[in-house]
């Protein structure tokens, strides 16, 4: 027992046994195991464990579970760090080491507190109204406000711990393992039914585990006996430490399993720290009980004022006694009984305060010949005491709350309030099903559900242990409930909370304990105007902390609708949206980090590739060489001895990446007709023909080279990054508009390797590789594709160029791609043939104009605006073809296509700036166009960029102005042609 | 996350498909005799119905097909799946029901 001052001498849920140490803000403390952190805490005597987020206040322990505003802590440090855990949510562990959030230097003496004292300046709104001069000001006091505000600090290397996802179908998932949902999992598991209970505590028995073993009308060993009854079916698993926090569309639930969270650094290494589970449920049992709602009233966030429900779970599950003198101030029943266990385990209860004037009931008269002092009509006006409640300032009010009576004072070091329960509809509301307003109870019931989903429990209000189990059975078995038995005791009316009539505490009778939002922020927020729930949510952050509001949401409604003067249901409630609870991002991202986050393709001459030293671009998943620099070369001087290489010799590039697409049966010519600008009826076999493919808007989607291999036969290909896409706008074409077409797709995009061979000496290279295939321009001309053996290798020749050189794409098996491609490297033409990447291929094809898919286009761009009108037939019907006559598209002031040379050769424009056609004189700068592509050319010793302009080629040599961050640079529009411009090079 | 069924594979997971947008969209037979106003009709203009909606999915991870799916947009109930050229279920209007 030492050290521990709070706790009880006996009983409880907690090992004895067993104590665990651990660590608060430093001080090193103990507990005993099948504790949380809170409540090893309140054993220990601490209340103070936080400062509110925007004042600063001390603030204490309010609940026992998840609904938690104030308790939020660092847990451990380093890279294994969470902020803003819960310390009721804490299972204590050897060597468990938490801190307060929110507080500087220390929780006990906090300079935001400072804040606190000016509270009056900074109401509702406040940053919204203040920082918002002088214009650009917010980026200033940003800084300084997120320094203050800021809560629990995200740890900033790598996770060290593993996450896990798990994929689960079941017919009915339990969501919520109390009476209700323990007596649903027994009725839907013994029907045979595969059942997963889901419960958020490390054991089953929800509310039961906080009552005392005496104090509920069911007998005492039913959850354990049920708990193993469930344990004994095969067709049930029972998940425990597991939140369920998010419903989505039909019935598709997740949920967090916190699986060695509570062992801390004792976790065995082979499991994950948590697990995201991924459940579809035939039927959803949602059995979440309800969260009790706090009072308001002024100071009522000091450290010492809790929910009567939590005191009574301390006190029964974990044998500690929050204080030792209590006063009670209540709405309703339940906190009589609460009032009653602590009074029976050694409490003193100064008196119990009742907002209702009229009180009876067994729970009253319990309380009253207990001999407590029971004060209808009574209500806490102010507390007192700085770290900790010491007193309670007491008035006597009428119907409405208008003070009605003097004030006296209580000493007391604890305060339990109960402003009524508010049912866990959290879940259903986000399947999307509808709520109602039970003026009785003040809450909001689950109404009409949207999907296979049922409630059972006190999520409907249900007050009694037998109800919800009777209500838990029925549900489980998808069930009409059975009719209620006639109730010995009635349920005991709810008053709706009487609120805000204390004007002069309003300002400090918090609502939102986590947000910090007061009465006085929602009353002046319906002042100014914030009438809809919404709007009065997003002014004062009501309900946006990361508890969502589960304690202050409807307190805040009530308020918001007692001044407007209308009922709660006409003002509503916001939406809940999932998570239920946070989530770590861990746990979403599970295994799929690091390597694993992505596929990556490689193609089979990446390992000559990876030991050539090359630099890598990702293309899609593919890994495509950017440029191999030798030693001493930087990216500049790599690439322009690769495109030299081209120009003046011979260049060897890996195009395996390139999209191969197969096109097979008797109406492929039409269907290529259809999908492609050009007309494809007279492409015989062994020959290619370029093609352009748009969308239906008439944007240019992606071209490539289509070979005819043989009747009926096409072999198509797609840039890099489009393959998959490509594919799958011809399939949706095929399949949806034209069935009647018969043609066949298949990709064959892996099913091949594929090396370029480009520049003046490449016939040479290519003759020295093949003895089966006539490679003399007249016999393989350009736009011609050969079979044969290169190398030895059964391949396929096709002489096509992206480079303006004569150029050849040779395809062999992929199998054979690294046999191939070291072939090429070891001939012995007399050619030195010189590797190169994607880089020095763009400055190639930009050096001759040809535009390039998603550099030069960004789905606006259309062939006219690429100046390709030779590719348009003008002699059938193609996609988008119509699109291209829209008014529109004729505009002549569209950006069109156009070259750009810079004044000064030397400087290379960058990529994306925007182009001027006067000197900039400060904004609004009227802006001409963009820079698409810009390189410097080796080939022509200067800079050149192609660019979408306004009017396109009519600008032709006029001068525009290219503001940048130092300066402004000049240039000429030009023929995008910059190299061998009529193209004899090619046809070499 | 909804849960699909495919014509030919059966019940599967929205992730493995990709939705096509608005169904039984013609493409004119021929788009040279349109006007502006008509053509961009057929091209950019779709429903948005609150209620009952046609749309075509693809099974994209699965077998690659597409079909047709009457789904209602508030609630995600799957109303009908039938194959391409099939005529849909005849049950009342589709759109905003
Ligand atoms: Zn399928």
């Amino acid at each position: 027992m030492t050290g521990q001052p709070y706790r009880l001498p006996a009983g409880g849920m907690i090992d004895r046994r067993r104590p665990v140490n651990f660590s608060f803000n430093g001080r090193r403390l103990t507990g005993f195991s099948g504790d949380t952190l809170a409540s090893a805490l309140l054993a220990n005597g601490v209340h103070l464990v936080g400062r509110s987020f925007k004042y600063h206040r001390p603030r204490g322990i309010l609940s026992a579970g998840t609904e938690e505003p104030n308790a939020l802590v660092q847990l451990e440090s380093g890279n294994r760090s969470v902020p803003n855990l819960k310390a009721t949510r804490i299972e204590l562990y050897e060597g468990l080491t938490a801190t307060s959030v929110n507080c500087w230097p220390g929780v006990r003496f906090d300079a935001g507190a400072l804040i606190d004292a000016a509270h009056r300046l900074v109401p509702a709104g406040f940053y919204y109204k203040t920082f918002m001069w002088p214009r650009g000001g917010w980026h200033f006091y940003e800084r300084w406000i997120r320094r203050m505000a800021g809560m629990g600090r995200a740890p900033t290397g790598p996770d060290p711990d593993r996450y896990e996802r798990m994929n689960a179908h079941c017919d009915v998932l339990v969501v919520g393992a109390g009476p209700a949902g323990m007596a649903a999992a027994q009725a839907a598991g013994r029907s045979g039914a595969r059942v997963i209970l889901a419960d958020e505590r490390s054991q089953p028995g929800g509310s039961l585990l906080n009552m005392a073993a005496n104090g509920s009308e069911i007998e005492p060993d039913w959850s354990s006996g049920v708990a193993a009854e469930l344990d004994s079916m095969k067709n049930v698993r029972v998940l425990s430490r597991t939140t369920v926090t998010g419903y989505f569309d039909h019935n598709f639930v997740i949920a967090l399993e916190q699986v060695t969270d509570h062992l801390g650094s004792n976790a065995p290494v082979h499991l994950p720290r948590q697990r995201l589970w991924r459940i579809r449920a035939g039927r959803v049992v949602l059995a979440t009980g309800a969260l009790e709602r706090p009072m308001v009233f002024a100071n009522n966030d000091r450290p010492g004022v809790m929910l009567a429900g939590a005191a009574r779970a301390y006190a029964n599950r974990f044998s500690v006694l929050p204080g030792r003198r209590a006063v009670v101030v209540t709405n309703n029943d339940s906190a009589y009984e609460a009032a009653l266990e602590l009074h029976a385990h050694g409490m003193a209860v100064a008196a119990i305060l009742d907002h209702r004037g009229l009180v009876d009931g067994n729970a009253v008269r319990g309380a009253r010949e207990a001999g407590l002092d029971v004060l209808p009509g009574h209500a806490i006006v102010d507390t007192g005491g700085r770290r900790r409640v010491r007193a309670a300032a007491v008035a006597k009010i009428d119907h409405d709350g208008t003070l009605a009576g003097p004030t006296r004072t209580l000493a007391c070091d604890l305060i339990l309030m109960s402003g009524g329960w508010s049912p866990a509809v959290h879940l259903f509301s986000q399947s999307g099903g509808r709520l109602r307003y039970d003026a009785a109870l003040a809450a909001f019931l689950p109404d009409h559900p949207r999907q296979s989903v049922r409630c059972a429990g006190a999520i409907n209000g249900a007050a009694e242990t037998t109800s919800c189990m009777r209500e838990g059975r029925s549900a489980g078995l998808d069930e009409e409930p059975a009719p209620e038995a006639s109730s010995t005791s009635p349920k005991p009316p709810v008053q709706r909370q009487v609120f805000a009539r204390y004007r002069a505490g309003e300002a400090r009778s918090f609502v939102d304990f986590q947000n910090d939002v007061t009465a006085a922020d929602i009353t002046l927020a319906a002042r100014e105007g914030y009438e809809s729930v919404e709007h009065l949510k997003r002014y004062t952050t009501l309900g946006m902390g990361t508890d969502q509001g589960k304690t202050g949401n409807v307190p805040g409604l009530a308020i918001l609708a007692g001044t407007l003067g209308s009922p709660v249901p006409a003002v509503g409630t916001t939406t809940f949206r999932p998570p239920y609870e946070p989530v770590t991002f861990g746990a979403i991202a599970g295994r799929d980090i690091g390597a694993l986050a992505d596929p990556v393709r490689q193609t089979p001459m990446h390992a000559w590739h990876e030991k050539a030293g090359a630099v890598f671009e990702d293309v899609g998943q593919w890994k495509r060489p950017f440029y191999y620099p030798r030693p001493g070369e930087n990216k500049r001087t790599a690439v322009a001895r690769e495109s030299l290489a081209v120009r003046n010799a011979v260049g060897i590039m890996d195009v395996t990446t390139l999209g191969k697409i197969l096109i097979c049966g008797p109406d492929s010519v039409e269907f290529l007709n259809r999908v492609y600008t050009n007309a494809w009826d007279s492409l015989a076999v062994g020959r290619c023909r370029y093609g352009l493919m748009l969308g239906e808007d008439g944007m240019v989607l992606d071209d490539g080279v289509t070979a005819n291999l043989s009747p009926n036969r096409l072999l198509m290909t797609t840039t890099t990054g489009n393959a998959a896409r490509v594919l799958s706008w011809l399939e949706d074409w095929l399949q949806t508009e034209w069935p009647d077409l018969d043609v066949y797709l298949t990709s064959l995009t892996e099913q091949f390797a594929t090396i370029a061979l480009a520049g003046p000496g490449a016939r040479q290279v290519l003759a020295g590789l093949v003895d089966d295939i006539d490679v003399a321009p007249a016999a393989f001309p350009f736009m011609a594709w050969r079979a044969g053996r290169v190398a030895g290798l059964p391949a396929r020749v096709f002489r096509i160029s992206y480079s303006g050189e004569v150029a050849y794409e040779i395809s062999v098996p992929a199998g054979h791609g690294m046999d191939l491609w070291m072939a090429v490297l070891q001939q012995r033409s007399g050619y030195e043939v010189t590797p190169f990447g994607t880089e020095a291929m763009h400055v190639l094809r930009a050096e001759k104009g040809y535009p390039m898919i998603g550099q030069e286009t960004d789905g606006t761009v259309t062939p006219l605006d690429l100046g390709m009108q030779w590719i348009l037939s003008s002699k059938k019907d193609f996609l988008g073809r119509r699109s291209l006559r829209r008014s529109a598209m004729l505009d002549p002031s569209r950006k069109r296509l156009v070259g750009l040379r810079t004044e000064d050769p030397e400087a290379v424009v960058p990529e994306g700036a925007q182009i001027l056609p006067t000197p900039p004189s400060g904004p609004p700068e009227t802006m001409i166009g963009h820079v698409t592509s810009s390189y410097w050319s080796a080939t022509l010793r200067r800079s050149i960029a192609l660019a979408l302009v306004m009017g396109g080629r009519e600008r032709e040599s006029h001068t525009v102005h290219i503001p940048l961050d130092h300066g402004t640079l000049r240039a000429e529009i030009c023929d995008p042609r910059f190299y061998d411009p009529e193209g004899i090079r090619l046809r070499g | 996350m909804l849960l699909i069924p495919c014509p030919w594979c059966g019940h599967r997971d929205e992730s493995e498909f990709t939705c096509g947008g608005e169904a039984h969209i013609q493409r004119p037979a021929d788009p040279a005799a349109l006007d502006d106003a008509d053509w961009a009709d057929y091209v950019f203009m779709r429903t948005n119905p609150k209620g009952r909606h046609r749309e075509r999915w693809c099974h994209s991870h699965g077998c690659g097909r597409w079909f047709n799916v009457e789904r209602h947009t508030l609630t995600h109930d799957i109303v009908a799946v039938y194959r391409m050229g099939e005529t849909p279920p005849d049950h009342g209007e589709a759109d905003g029901t």
